[in-house]
């Protein structure tokens, strides 16, 4: 089973606990914008194997979102970090680099 | 105004340990800044307690503060004190950006008491209920089999779970297959 620390309210929370929010570090194009970006924001989602950047929501604790690095082929959870941010903190791409050295995961690496 | 009753109109059962429902209970959201001065300040007017860290149940002479998530407290007092509580935090809390709402009539507690409280409360949640995991002024946000709840340690060695006043039958009904004597668990 999955165990993410919320990073909100430091609470170890194992999977039921969580709900899945999809993708981390969605750009956003809204309004204006050109269907070409528009589509891949909608739809065009990345499928990895290895390392994946994840929006989690702490559903039945604090309520918060927060985000999650870990791989999907060994299932590791290389660390929890907030949402508050549009990339990667360097700690947490330190951590999946001494694990897993020249990985990359749509512009960060 | 109509009688006000609580969800389960006070309820009981007792098998290897003691699940009541505990009446009428005020209480409060209140969403802001909570490192902010007027938060500090308001909570201390309307409830005598400080602000409390991260998990934790802070109690004043008027009311008890609990931690409910980075931006939101829950304020619990008597039930007919809870109106006079919103409009003094309102009022101390006047200019900056805060919420807060009386939702006494929406929620349903329950009080878990005896040897086994914590295995009672071990079968339902995903949390760790161990002694030095989780006492007394301590306060967790998780689920109750399949709905919301949050569960706090008192003094007394009991535990209170806070639950919605919808969803108050069905916890009560989780609590008392827990309670049941034969399933004793033993492991705390």
């Amino acid at each position: 089973m999955l165990t993410l620390q919320c990073p909100y309210c430091g609470v170890w929370a194992e999977e039921t606990e969580l709900h899945a929010e999809g993708e981390a570090h969605l750009k956003r194009f809204g309004p204006d914008s050109d269907d070409a970006d528009f589509e891949s924001y909608l739809f065009m989602r990345e499928n990895p194997k290895g390392v994946h950047l994840e929006r989690w929501r702490h559903a039945s604790g604090c309520g918060k979102f927060f985000h999650a690095a870990r791989s999907t082929t060994t299932l590791e959870v290389f660390g929890t970090y907030s949402a508050q941010t549009l990339e990667p903190p360097q700690d947490i791409k330190d951590k999946i680099s001494a694990k897993i050295p020249n990985w990359s995961w749509r512009e960060f690496s | 105004m109509s009688k006000a009753v609580s969800a389960l109109d006070g309820v009981a059962f007792e098998g290897f340990a003691k699940v009541e429902e505990t009446g009428l209970r005020g209480m409060i959201t209140v969403r802001g800044d909570l490192a902010s001065k007027e938060m500090a300040a308001a909570v201390k007017t309307a409830t005598g307690a400080a602000v409390p860290a991260l998990r934790k149940v802070t109690s004043g002479d008027k009311a008890s503060v609990a931690w409910m998530s980075p931006d939101e407290l829950l304020v619990v007092v008597d039930y007919d004190q809870a109106e006079a509580t919103v409009s003094q935090m309102n009022e101390a809390l006047k200019g900056s950006h805060a919420l807060v709402a009386n939702v006494s009539d929406a929620r349903a507690v329950f009080r878990v008491s005896g040897d086994g409280s914590r295995d009672v409360l071990a079968k339902l949640a995903p949390v760790d209920f161990a002694q030095e995991a989780f006492g007394a002024d301590d306060i967790r946000r998780s689920r109750i089999a399949q709905v919301p709840a949050a569960v706090w340690g008192n003094d007394d060695g009991s535990f209170e779970v806070i639950c919605f006043r919808s969803v108050a039958q069905y916890v009560f009904d989780v609590l008392k297959v827990s309670v049941q004597s034969g399933g004793e668990v033993g492991f705390h």
